[in-house]
């Protein structure tokens, strides 16, 4: 059988090539993935830090990690209610 | 000088860890080195069988720990190797029967005798393979040219990396060269290419190695 699909050319990327691509995709995953602790004390910081520039809401906050084949992102979305103007005491 | 301490680790169970250990232990010994190898797999020790040394085994390193004996009983001296010497694991206990703490000052004390530690790694990635890895500096992670085999070795790497083992590094073991060539299987580069470790060496599959377990 083999012999057969080498002879004819069947699939013609080896097992080797696929185990590879395979591996890339299980190790894209596997490296960012985060504990739901992990993620909540992101949260948490990310939050304390735009509240110190601006309002939001709180209670419709989104963070997740967003994954595709290829690439992971982490995507945020946090409604904002308002841009603390001239309030905010800037540090170094 | 005192000993380098290198864990052998895998993540996934069956890959080779404990013979190479044998193996590397073996070598370094007939290269005129005084070797080590610590059996850490407590309650599935097998060190002692992969070097033939099962019959001559007394105590193990529980015993230490617990200063039921001294170490020098407990170490078994392999008879064909000068410097070769082997400290086994307890059969009959399990791994909460040791904490890092332990494994780290049972490794300060063999440090002044031997030149090198090699400490045999249980699979997984719970306390066995914690305490193991407590006491070593180095780490060698075996893995094979298999999905699976990889992605533990990542995590493994992974997690040596957070306890601040340096260097580590790779054996890519049981590779089956004429497979790579025809494209059936995962290549050194591969591997090399997503784990971005150093490797040390590739070990091509053998039969004999079976048959010699076979009849050890």
């Amino acid at each position: 059988m083999e012999f057969l699909k080498r002879l004819f050319g069947v699939g013609s990327e080896g097992s080797g090539a696929k185990a590879k691509d395979r591996l890339r995709i299980v190790l894209i995953h596997d490296r960012t993935d985060i504990s739901p602790q992990l993620l909540d004390s992101l949260r948490e910081e990310i939050v304390s830090v735009l509240s110190k520039y601006m309002d939001i809401d709180n209670d419709k906050i989104e963070i997740d990690l967003d994954r595709d084949e290829k690439a992971v992102a982490l995507v945020a979305n946090i409604p904002v209610l308002r841009i603390k103007r001239g309030n905010v005491e800037m540090k170094d | 000088m005192p000993a380098r301490v290198i864990v052998i680790t895998s993540g996934k169970g069956g890959v080779g860890k404990t013979t190479s250990t044998a193996n590397i232990a073996a070598a370094l010994a007939k290269f005129g080195k005084k070797v080590v190898a610590v059996d850490a797999d407590v309650g599935l020790r097998n060190l002692d069988v992969i070097m033939g040394l099962e019959n001559r085994v007394v105590f193990n390193f529980i015993d230490v720990i617990e200063q039921t004996c001294k170490l020098n009983q407990a170490l078994v001296k392999d008879k064909r190797v000068p410097g070769l010497y082997l400290l086994p694991a307890a059969q009959t206990r399990t791994k909460d029967a040791v904490n890092p703490e332990q494994m780290i000052a049972l490794c300060e004390e063999l440090k002044p005798e031997f030149d090198f530690i090699l400490l045999d790694c249980p699979a997984g990635i719970e306390g066995g393979f914690k305490n193991a890895a407590a006491g070593a500096e180095e780490a060698l992670v075996v893995t094979t040219p298999e999905i699976p085999a990889v992605r533990d070795a990542d995590r493994i790497i992974g997690m040596l990396e957070s306890m601040g083992k340096s260097p580590i590094r790779l054996i890519i073991n049981r590779l089956r060269p004429n497979m790579v060539q025809d494209g059936d299987m995962l290549a050194k580069d591969d591997i090399l290419d997503v784990l971005s470790i150093d490797l040390i060496g590739v070990v091509p599959e053998d039969e004999s190695v079976t048959r010699l377990f076979k009849y050890s």
